[in-house]
Protein backbone atom coordinates (compact mmCIF):
# COMPACT_ATOMS: atom_id res chain seq x y z
CA UNK A 1 0.00 0.00 0.00
CA UNK A 2 1.34 3.44 -0.95
CA UNK A 3 0.79 6.68 0.92
CA UNK A 4 1.43 10.30 -0.05
CA UNK A 5 4.16 12.48 1.51
CA UNK A 6 1.39 14.21 3.48
CA UNK A 7 0.37 11.10 5.43
CA UNK A 8 1.68 12.43 8.75
CA UNK A 9 -0.02 15.80 8.27
CA UNK A 10 -3.31 14.01 7.65
CA UNK A 11 -2.81 11.86 10.72
CA UNK A 12 -2.03 14.93 12.85
CA UNK A 13 -5.27 16.51 11.58
CA UNK A 14 -7.22 13.50 12.86
CA UNK A 15 -7.85 11.89 9.48
CA UNK A 16 -9.41 8.47 9.15
CA UNK A 17 -7.93 6.55 6.27
CA UNK A 18 -9.25 4.26 3.56
CA UNK A 19 -7.71 2.13 0.85
CA UNK A 20 -8.23 3.57 -2.64
CA UNK A 21 -6.59 2.31 -5.79
CA UNK A 22 -3.65 0.84 -3.90
CA UNK A 23 -3.21 3.96 -1.76
CA UNK A 24 -3.95 4.78 1.86
CA UNK A 25 -5.82 8.07 1.63
CA UNK A 26 -7.77 10.27 4.07
CA UNK A 27 -11.47 9.44 3.87
CA UNK A 28 -12.47 12.18 6.32
CA UNK A 29 -10.92 14.55 8.84
CA UNK A 30 -13.90 15.84 10.82
CA UNK A 31 -17.16 14.77 9.21
CA UNK A 32 -18.00 13.84 5.63
CA UNK A 33 -21.17 15.93 5.75
CA UNK A 34 -19.42 18.98 7.21
CA UNK A 35 -16.56 18.69 4.72
CA UNK A 36 -19.09 18.38 1.87
CA UNK A 37 -20.92 21.57 2.88
CA UNK A 38 -17.63 23.38 3.42
CA UNK A 39 -16.75 22.76 -0.24
CA UNK A 40 -20.20 23.86 -1.44
CA UNK A 41 -20.20 27.06 0.65
CA UNK A 42 -16.57 27.96 1.44
CA UNK A 43 -13.41 26.06 0.47
CA UNK A 44 -11.84 22.67 0.99
CA UNK A 45 -8.32 21.35 0.48
CA UNK A 46 -7.73 17.85 -0.89
CA UNK A 47 -4.51 15.82 -1.14
CA UNK A 48 -4.77 14.03 -4.50
CA UNK A 49 -1.14 13.07 -4.79
CA UNK A 50 -2.14 9.50 -5.56
CA UNK A 51 -3.16 10.56 -9.08
CA UNK A 52 -0.74 9.70 -11.90
CA UNK A 53 0.97 12.11 -14.31
CA UNK A 54 2.53 11.20 -17.66
CA UNK A 55 4.39 13.77 -19.78
CA UNK A 56 4.23 13.37 -23.58
CA UNK A 57 6.69 15.56 -25.45
CA UNK A 58 8.33 16.07 -28.80
CA UNK A 59 7.34 16.80 -32.42
CA UNK A 60 5.04 13.76 -32.49
CA UNK A 61 3.47 14.34 -29.06
CA UNK A 62 0.15 15.62 -30.41
CA UNK A 63 -0.12 12.76 -32.87
CA UNK A 64 0.38 10.21 -30.05
CA UNK A 65 -2.09 11.94 -27.74
CA UNK A 66 -4.68 12.11 -30.55
CA UNK A 67 -4.35 8.39 -31.14
CA UNK A 68 -4.72 7.62 -27.43
CA UNK A 69 -7.76 9.73 -26.63
CA UNK A 70 -11.31 9.92 -27.99
CA UNK A 71 -11.62 13.70 -27.55
CA UNK A 72 -9.81 16.20 -29.79
CA UNK A 73 -6.58 17.63 -28.37
CA UNK A 74 -5.88 19.53 -31.60
CA UNK A 75 -8.49 22.06 -30.43
CA UNK A 76 -6.32 22.94 -27.42
CA UNK A 77 -4.18 26.05 -27.23
CA UNK A 78 -1.29 26.35 -24.81
CA UNK A 79 -2.75 26.59 -21.31
CA UNK A 80 -5.93 24.65 -22.01
CA UNK A 81 -7.12 21.41 -20.46
CA UNK A 82 -9.32 18.66 -21.90
CA UNK A 83 -11.31 15.87 -20.25
CA UNK A 84 -11.29 12.66 -22.25
CA UNK A 85 -11.68 8.91 -22.10
CA UNK A 86 -8.86 6.66 -23.25
CA UNK A 87 -10.44 3.70 -25.02
CA UNK A 88 -9.37 0.22 -25.98
CA UNK A 89 -9.91 -0.99 -29.57
CA UNK A 90 -13.15 -2.53 -28.21
CA UNK A 91 -14.45 0.94 -27.34
CA UNK A 92 -14.31 0.08 -23.63
CA UNK A 93 -12.83 2.75 -21.37
CA UNK A 94 -9.27 2.09 -20.22
CA UNK A 95 -9.30 5.28 -18.14
CA UNK A 96 -10.70 8.79 -18.06
CA UNK A 97 -8.02 11.45 -17.93
CA UNK A 98 -7.18 15.14 -18.23
CA UNK A 99 -4.92 16.35 -21.03
CA UNK A 100 -2.98 19.56 -20.35
CA UNK A 101 -1.44 21.35 -23.29
CA UNK A 102 1.64 23.00 -21.81
CA UNK A 103 3.19 23.79 -25.16
CA UNK A 104 2.90 22.93 -28.84
CA UNK A 105 4.98 19.81 -28.27
CA UNK A 106 4.32 19.28 -24.58
CA UNK A 107 1.31 17.56 -23.04
CA UNK A 108 0.63 16.30 -19.54
CA UNK A 109 -1.81 13.41 -19.04
CA UNK A 110 -3.35 13.11 -15.58
CA UNK A 111 -4.65 9.62 -14.89
CA UNK A 112 -6.50 7.78 -12.13
CA UNK A 113 -4.33 6.39 -9.33
CA UNK A 114 -5.60 2.84 -9.68
CA UNK A 115 -4.95 2.93 -13.44
CA UNK A 116 -1.51 4.53 -13.47
CA UNK A 117 0.43 1.31 -14.03
CA UNK A 118 -1.80 -0.06 -16.81
CA UNK A 119 -2.08 3.36 -18.47
CA UNK A 120 1.68 3.78 -18.46
CA UNK A 121 2.10 0.41 -20.11
CA UNK A 122 -0.60 1.18 -22.67
CA UNK A 123 0.76 4.64 -23.48
CA UNK A 124 4.25 3.25 -24.06
CA UNK A 125 2.88 0.53 -26.30
CA UNK A 126 0.81 2.96 -28.40
CA UNK A 127 3.64 5.47 -28.52
CA UNK A 128 6.17 2.92 -29.80
CA UNK A 129 9.06 5.34 -29.64
CA UNK A 130 7.49 8.37 -31.32
CA UNK A 131 7.16 10.89 -28.47
CA UNK A 132 9.31 11.27 -25.38
CA UNK A 133 7.38 9.82 -22.45
CA UNK A 134 7.98 10.34 -18.76
CA UNK A 135 6.01 8.84 -15.90
CA UNK A 136 6.12 11.71 -13.41
CA UNK A 137 3.63 10.18 -10.97
CA UNK A 138 6.07 9.52 -8.14
CA UNK A 139 7.70 12.94 -8.46
CA UNK A 140 4.45 14.91 -8.62
CA UNK A 141 2.17 15.93 -5.78
CA UNK A 142 -1.35 17.21 -6.41
CA UNK A 143 -3.55 19.38 -4.22
CA UNK A 144 -7.08 20.50 -5.04
CA UNK A 145 -8.59 23.63 -3.57
CA UNK A 146 -12.34 23.60 -4.23
CA UNK A 147 -15.26 25.81 -3.32
CA UNK A 148 -16.56 29.35 -3.88
CA UNK A 149 -13.88 30.84 -1.61
CA UNK A 150 -10.95 28.99 -3.15
CA UNK A 151 -9.97 31.92 -5.39
CA UNK A 152 -9.87 34.23 -2.34
CA UNK A 153 -7.65 31.75 -0.52
CA UNK A 154 -5.31 31.25 -3.43
CA UNK A 155 -5.12 34.99 -4.24
CA UNK A 156 -3.33 35.50 -0.92
CA UNK A 157 -0.60 33.12 -2.01
CA UNK A 158 0.06 33.83 -5.68
CA UNK A 159 1.14 36.85 -7.75
CA UNK A 160 -0.92 35.50 -10.66
CA UNK A 161 -4.20 37.31 -11.43
CA UNK A 162 -6.71 34.48 -11.01
CA UNK A 163 -9.36 36.45 -12.90
CA UNK A 164 -7.43 35.53 -16.04
CA UNK A 165 -7.88 31.82 -15.46
CA UNK A 166 -11.17 30.17 -16.42
CA UNK A 167 -12.53 26.64 -16.11
CA UNK A 168 -10.28 24.09 -17.83
CA UNK A 169 -7.38 26.49 -18.26
CA UNK A 170 -3.90 26.13 -16.76
CA UNK A 171 -0.83 28.22 -16.13
CA UNK A 172 2.63 27.76 -14.70
CA UNK A 173 3.03 30.17 -11.78
CA UNK A 174 4.07 30.47 -8.13
CA UNK A 175 2.00 29.64 -5.07
CA UNK A 176 3.60 30.32 -1.68
CA UNK A 177 6.90 30.81 -3.45
CA UNK A 178 6.77 27.39 -5.05
CA UNK A 179 6.70 27.03 -8.83
CA UNK A 180 3.68 24.92 -9.71
CA UNK A 181 1.24 24.07 -12.47
CA UNK A 182 -2.14 25.57 -11.65
CA UNK A 183 -5.42 24.71 -13.36
CA UNK A 184 -8.99 25.81 -12.79
CA UNK A 185 -10.34 22.29 -12.70
CA UNK A 186 -11.90 19.91 -10.20
CA UNK A 187 -14.29 17.12 -9.44
CA UNK A 188 -16.80 18.86 -7.18
CA UNK A 189 -18.90 21.11 -9.44
CA UNK A 190 -17.64 24.17 -7.56
CA UNK A 191 -15.17 26.78 -8.68
CA UNK A 192 -11.71 25.63 -7.72
CA UNK A 193 -8.15 24.77 -8.60
CA UNK A 194 -5.81 21.86 -8.93
CA UNK A 195 -2.13 22.42 -8.18
CA UNK A 196 0.65 20.14 -9.42
CA UNK A 197 3.81 20.44 -7.38
CA UNK A 198 7.14 18.58 -7.13
CA UNK A 199 6.80 16.15 -4.19
CA UNK A 200 9.69 17.71 -2.30
CA UNK A 201 7.71 20.99 -2.14
CA UNK A 202 4.36 19.36 -1.35
CA UNK A 203 4.49 19.77 2.43
CA UNK A 204 5.49 23.42 2.20
CA UNK A 205 2.63 24.11 -0.20
CA UNK A 206 0.08 22.20 1.90
CA UNK A 207 1.00 24.14 5.03
CA UNK A 208 0.89 27.51 3.28
CA UNK A 209 -2.55 26.86 1.77
CA UNK A 210 -3.88 25.22 4.94
CA UNK A 211 -2.99 28.27 7.01
CA UNK A 212 -4.92 30.66 4.74
CA UNK A 213 -7.72 28.13 4.31
CA UNK A 214 -8.56 27.86 8.02
CA UNK A 215 -8.59 31.65 8.34
CA UNK A 216 -11.30 31.56 5.65
CA UNK A 217 -13.33 28.90 7.49
CA UNK A 218 -12.17 26.21 5.10
CA UNK A 219 -11.33 22.61 5.95
CA UNK A 220 -9.21 19.75 4.71
CA UNK A 221 -11.48 17.32 2.86
CA UNK A 222 -11.17 13.57 2.40
CA UNK A 223 -12.25 11.11 -0.26
CA UNK A 224 -15.61 10.58 1.48
CA UNK A 225 -16.86 14.08 0.66
CA UNK A 226 -15.05 14.01 -2.68
CA UNK A 227 -17.31 11.10 -3.57
CA UNK A 228 -20.60 12.74 -2.47
CA UNK A 229 -19.61 16.00 -4.19
CA UNK A 230 -18.86 14.29 -7.51
CA UNK A 231 -21.94 12.07 -7.28
CA UNK A 232 -24.21 15.13 -6.89
CA UNK A 233 -22.69 16.42 -10.14
CA UNK A 234 -23.26 13.09 -11.89
CA UNK A 235 -19.53 12.83 -12.59
CA UNK A 236 -18.42 9.32 -13.45
CA UNK A 237 -15.86 7.57 -11.25
CA UNK A 238 -13.57 5.03 -12.85
CA UNK A 239 -14.26 1.62 -11.30
CA UNK A 240 -17.90 2.56 -10.58
CA UNK A 241 -19.46 4.15 -13.68
CA UNK A 242 -16.54 3.54 -16.01
CA UNK A 243 -14.72 0.33 -16.89
CA UNK A 244 -13.23 -1.54 -19.80
CA UNK A 245 -16.67 -3.02 -20.56
CA UNK A 246 -18.42 0.37 -20.72
CA UNK A 247 -18.10 2.75 -23.67
CA UNK A 248 -18.12 6.57 -23.51
CA UNK A 249 -21.41 6.58 -25.42
CA UNK A 250 -23.05 4.47 -22.75
CA UNK A 251 -21.53 6.58 -19.98
CA UNK A 252 -23.07 9.83 -21.27
CA UNK A 253 -19.68 10.97 -22.55
CA UNK A 254 -20.59 11.21 -26.26
CA UNK A 255 -19.45 14.85 -26.09
CA UNK A 256 -15.91 13.57 -25.49
CA UNK A 257 -15.83 11.38 -28.60
CA UNK A 258 -14.51 13.33 -31.59
CA UNK A 259 -15.74 11.21 -34.50
CA UNK A 260 -14.44 13.87 -36.90
CA UNK A 261 -10.85 12.91 -36.04
CA UNK A 262 -9.38 10.70 -38.80
CA UNK A 263 -8.63 7.95 -36.32
CA UNK A 264 -8.11 7.11 -32.69
CA UNK A 265 -8.12 3.88 -30.73
CA UNK A 266 -11.70 2.64 -30.41
CA UNK A 267 -12.95 4.80 -33.30
CA UNK A 268 -14.36 1.93 -35.34
CA UNK A 269 -16.27 0.22 -32.52
CA UNK A 270 -17.60 3.49 -31.17
CA UNK A 271 -18.79 4.54 -34.64
CA UNK A 272 -20.57 1.22 -35.03
CA UNK A 273 -22.21 1.69 -31.65
CA UNK A 274 -23.18 5.26 -32.49
CA UNK A 275 -24.84 4.07 -35.71
CA UNK A 276 -26.57 1.07 -34.13
CA UNK A 277 -27.52 3.05 -31.03
CA UNK A 278 -26.59 2.26 -27.46
CA UNK A 279 -28.71 -0.17 -25.45
CA UNK A 280 -28.03 1.30 -22.02
CA UNK A 281 -27.12 4.71 -20.72
CA UNK A 282 -25.92 6.02 -17.41
CA UNK A 283 -28.97 7.42 -15.61
CA UNK A 284 -29.60 9.26 -12.37
CA UNK A 285 -32.25 8.31 -9.86
CA UNK A 286 -33.43 9.34 -6.44
CA UNK A 287 -35.01 7.13 -3.84
CA UNK A 288 -38.72 7.58 -3.24
CA UNK A 289 -39.01 5.04 -0.45
CA UNK A 290 -36.64 4.90 2.51
CA UNK A 291 -33.23 3.33 1.95
CA UNK A 292 -29.82 4.20 0.60
CA UNK A 293 -28.86 2.65 -2.75
CA UNK A 294 -25.23 1.57 -2.88
CA UNK A 295 -22.86 0.35 -5.56
CA UNK A 296 -23.83 -3.11 -6.97
CA UNK A 297 -27.38 -3.17 -5.55
CA UNK A 298 -29.75 -4.68 -8.17
CA UNK A 299 -32.08 -2.38 -10.12
CA UNK A 300 -35.51 -3.50 -11.38
CA UNK A 301 -38.06 -2.14 -13.80
CA UNK A 302 -41.23 -3.98 -12.91
CA UNK A 303 -40.23 -7.62 -12.47
CA UNK A 304 -37.22 -7.36 -14.71
CA UNK A 305 -33.75 -6.95 -13.31
CA UNK A 306 -32.17 -4.36 -15.62
CA UNK A 307 -28.84 -3.69 -14.00
CA UNK A 308 -27.18 -2.51 -10.86
CA UNK A 309 -26.38 0.68 -9.04
CA UNK A 310 -22.96 2.08 -10.00
CA UNK A 311 -22.80 4.67 -7.22
CA UNK A 312 -25.28 5.66 -4.54
CA UNK A 313 -25.23 7.70 -1.36
CA UNK A 314 -27.17 10.16 0.74
CA UNK A 315 -26.76 13.58 -0.89
CA UNK A 316 -25.82 16.15 1.76
CA UNK A 317 -26.76 19.10 -0.49
CA UNK A 318 -30.14 17.73 -1.57
CA UNK A 319 -30.98 15.81 1.59
CA UNK A 320 -32.14 12.90 -0.59
CA UNK A 321 -30.74 9.47 -1.33
CA UNK A 322 -29.42 9.51 -4.88
CA UNK A 323 -27.63 7.17 -7.24
CA UNK A 324 -26.71 6.25 -10.79
CA UNK A 325 -27.27 3.09 -12.82
CA UNK A 326 -27.11 1.91 -16.42
CA UNK A 327 -30.71 1.72 -17.68
CA UNK A 328 -32.24 0.81 -21.05
CA UNK A 329 -32.18 3.97 -23.18
CA UNK A 330 -35.95 3.82 -23.68
CA UNK A 331 -36.47 4.13 -19.94
CA UNK A 332 -34.50 7.26 -19.12
CA UNK A 333 -37.29 9.87 -18.95
CA UNK A 334 -37.32 11.69 -15.62
CA UNK A 335 -40.23 10.55 -13.50
CA UNK A 336 -40.08 6.92 -14.62
CA UNK A 337 -40.32 4.47 -11.76
CA UNK A 338 -37.76 1.86 -10.91
CA UNK A 339 -36.89 -0.21 -7.90
CA UNK A 340 -33.62 -0.80 -6.10
CA UNK A 341 -33.14 -3.90 -4.00
CA UNK A 342 -31.83 -2.67 -0.67
CA UNK A 343 -31.28 -5.14 2.16
CA UNK A 344 -33.37 -7.82 0.42
CA UNK A 345 -36.36 -5.54 -0.20
CA UNK A 346 -37.20 -3.67 -3.38
CA UNK A 347 -37.76 0.03 -2.82
CA UNK A 348 -39.19 2.61 -5.18
CA UNK A 349 -36.98 5.15 -6.89
CA UNK A 350 -37.56 7.58 -9.73
CA UNK A 351 -35.44 8.62 -12.70
CA UNK A 352 -34.08 12.17 -12.39
CA UNK A 353 -31.83 14.33 -14.54
CA UNK A 354 -28.08 14.48 -14.06
CA UNK A 355 -26.56 16.61 -12.58
CA UNK A 356 -28.51 16.27 -9.38
CA UNK A 357 -27.04 19.57 -8.19
CA UNK A 358 -26.24 22.60 -10.43
CA UNK A 359 -22.63 23.34 -11.30
CA UNK A 360 -20.97 26.60 -10.24
CA UNK A 361 -17.76 26.43 -12.25
CA UNK A 362 -16.25 29.58 -13.76
CA UNK A 363 -16.62 29.10 -17.50
CA UNK A 364 -15.21 31.48 -20.09
CA UNK A 365 -18.33 32.83 -21.74
CA UNK A 366 -16.89 32.92 -25.25
CA UNK A 367 -13.85 31.71 -27.10
CA UNK A 368 -10.92 34.07 -27.41
CA UNK B 1 -17.64 4.40 27.53
CA UNK B 2 -18.74 0.87 28.37
CA UNK B 3 -21.24 0.92 31.26
CA UNK B 4 -20.75 -1.91 33.78
CA UNK B 5 -24.44 -2.80 33.98
CA UNK B 6 -24.66 -3.71 30.27
CA UNK B 7 -23.87 -6.95 28.47
CA UNK B 8 -22.00 -6.89 25.17
CA UNK B 9 -22.04 -8.99 22.01
CA UNK B 10 -19.01 -9.64 19.79
CA UNK B 11 -20.90 -7.86 17.02
CA UNK B 12 -20.88 -4.67 19.17
CA UNK B 13 -24.50 -4.55 20.36
CA UNK B 14 -25.19 -3.83 24.01
CA UNK B 15 -28.05 -5.29 26.04
CA UNK B 16 -29.67 -3.79 29.14
CA UNK B 17 -31.88 -6.26 31.04
CA UNK B 18 -34.94 -5.26 32.98
CA UNK B 19 -36.98 -8.26 34.12
CA UNK B 20 -37.67 -10.25 30.99
CA UNK B 21 -37.15 -7.36 28.59
CA UNK B 22 -33.81 -6.58 26.99
CA UNK B 23 -33.09 -3.13 25.56
CA UNK B 24 -30.59 -3.19 22.69
CA UNK B 25 -28.34 -0.66 21.01
CA UNK B 26 -24.82 -0.40 19.63
CA UNK B 27 -21.71 0.42 21.61
CA UNK B 28 -19.65 3.58 21.75
CA UNK B 29 -16.97 1.78 19.77
CA UNK B 30 -19.40 0.74 17.01
CA UNK B 31 -20.86 4.23 16.53
CA UNK B 32 -17.34 5.68 16.55
CA UNK B 33 -16.23 3.28 13.82
CA UNK B 34 -19.34 3.98 11.73
CA UNK B 35 -19.09 7.75 12.35
CA UNK B 36 -22.05 9.92 11.38
CA UNK B 37 -25.13 7.73 11.32
CA UNK B 38 -27.52 9.03 8.65
CA UNK B 39 -29.99 6.16 8.40
CA UNK B 40 -31.35 3.40 10.61
CA UNK B 41 -33.68 0.60 9.64
CA UNK B 42 -35.37 -1.28 12.46
CA UNK B 43 -37.82 -4.23 12.40
CA UNK B 44 -41.51 -3.95 13.17
CA UNK B 45 -42.87 -4.53 16.63
CA UNK B 46 -43.93 -8.18 16.82
CA UNK B 47 -40.99 -9.47 14.75
CA UNK B 48 -39.26 -12.49 16.21
CA UNK B 49 -35.50 -12.97 16.13
CA UNK B 50 -33.17 -15.68 17.21
CA UNK B 51 -29.83 -14.82 18.68
CA UNK B 52 -27.30 -13.83 16.03
CA UNK B 53 -29.95 -13.05 13.41
CA UNK B 54 -29.82 -9.76 11.52
CA UNK B 55 -32.45 -7.38 12.86
CA UNK B 56 -31.67 -4.16 11.02
CA UNK B 57 -29.21 -1.88 9.29
CA UNK B 58 -27.40 1.27 10.26
CA UNK B 59 -25.74 3.48 7.66
CA UNK B 60 -23.22 6.29 7.42
CA UNK B 61 -22.67 8.44 4.33
CA UNK B 62 -20.19 5.87 3.10
CA UNK B 63 -21.40 2.42 4.13
CA UNK B 64 -24.07 0.13 5.58
CA UNK B 65 -23.58 -2.04 8.67
CA UNK B 66 -25.78 -4.97 9.69
CA UNK B 67 -27.20 -5.21 13.19
CA UNK B 68 -27.48 -8.59 14.93
CA UNK B 69 -29.81 -9.67 17.71
CA UNK B 70 -27.70 -10.40 20.80
CA UNK B 71 -30.59 -12.38 22.27
CA UNK B 72 -33.65 -14.32 21.04
CA UNK B 73 -37.20 -13.07 21.45
CA UNK B 74 -40.00 -10.84 20.21
CA UNK B 75 -39.62 -7.14 19.50
CA UNK B 76 -41.95 -5.28 21.86
CA UNK B 77 -40.77 -1.74 21.14
CA UNK B 78 -38.54 0.15 18.72
CA UNK B 79 -37.04 3.62 19.09
CA UNK B 80 -39.15 5.47 16.53
CA UNK B 81 -37.27 8.71 17.13
CA UNK B 82 -34.25 7.33 15.31
CA UNK B 83 -35.95 7.64 11.92
CA UNK B 84 -35.87 11.43 12.26
CA UNK B 85 -32.80 11.55 14.49
CA UNK B 86 -30.28 8.89 13.52
CA UNK B 87 -27.60 11.15 15.03
CA UNK B 88 -28.83 10.14 18.50
CA UNK B 89 -26.87 6.93 18.01
CA UNK B 90 -23.64 8.95 17.87
CA UNK B 91 -24.62 11.48 20.49
CA UNK B 92 -26.03 9.06 23.05
CA UNK B 93 -25.39 5.42 22.14
CA UNK B 94 -26.58 4.01 25.49
CA UNK B 95 -29.61 6.25 26.15
CA UNK B 96 -31.35 8.21 23.35
CA UNK B 97 -29.75 5.93 20.76
CA UNK B 98 -31.34 2.68 21.96
CA UNK B 99 -32.87 0.65 19.13
CA UNK B 100 -35.08 -2.22 20.28
CA UNK B 101 -36.72 -3.83 23.23
CA UNK B 102 -37.00 -7.58 23.04
CA UNK B 103 -39.12 -9.83 25.21
CA UNK B 104 -36.55 -12.57 25.81
CA UNK B 105 -37.56 -16.12 24.97
CA UNK B 106 -34.44 -17.66 26.48
CA UNK B 107 -32.76 -15.44 29.09
CA UNK B 108 -30.08 -18.10 29.65
CA UNK B 109 -28.52 -16.73 26.43
CA UNK B 110 -27.43 -13.69 28.43
CA UNK B 111 -24.62 -15.83 29.78
CA UNK B 112 -23.07 -15.90 26.32
CA UNK B 113 -22.67 -12.11 26.31
CA UNK B 114 -19.61 -10.31 27.67
CA UNK B 115 -19.40 -8.00 30.64
CA UNK B 116 -17.84 -4.55 30.17
CA UNK B 117 -14.39 -5.76 31.16
CA UNK B 118 -14.40 -8.63 28.67
CA UNK B 119 -15.70 -6.33 25.91
CA UNK B 120 -12.98 -3.78 26.59
CA UNK B 121 -10.42 -6.56 26.42
CA UNK B 122 -11.81 -7.71 23.09
CA UNK B 123 -11.49 -4.16 21.72
CA UNK B 124 -7.96 -3.84 23.06
CA UNK B 125 -7.02 -7.05 21.28
CA UNK B 126 -7.82 -5.27 18.02
CA UNK B 127 -11.23 -6.66 17.07
CA UNK B 128 -13.00 -4.11 14.89
CA UNK B 129 -16.17 -4.00 12.80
Amino acid sequence: MQSTPLYQQHEALGARFTEFGGWTMPVQYSSIIEEHHTVRFRAGLFDLSHMGEVAVQGPQALEVVQQLITNDASRLRDGQVLYTPVCLPSGGILDDILVYRLGKESFLLVVNAANTAKDWQWIREVNSGRAVLENQSAATGLLALQGPKSADVLAELTPFDLDLLYYYECVQTDVAGVTILLSRTGYTGEDGFEIYVPVEKLQRLWHAIYEVLVRNQGLPVGLGARDTLRLEMGYALYGNELSESITPLEAGLAWTVAFHKPSFIGHEKLRQQAVAGVMRRLTGFEMVERGIARSHYPVYIGEKRVGEVTSGAPSPSLDKNIGMAYLPVSYRQPGNELEVEIHRRRRKATVVKIPFHPSSVRRRSHAI
Amino acid sequence: MYPEELRYAKSHEWTRVDGNVATIGITFHAQDEIQEVVYVELPEVGSIFTKGEEFGVIESVKAAFDLYAPISGEVVAINEGLEEHPEWINESPYEDGWMLQIQMSDPVELEDLMDAEAYRQMLDSGESL
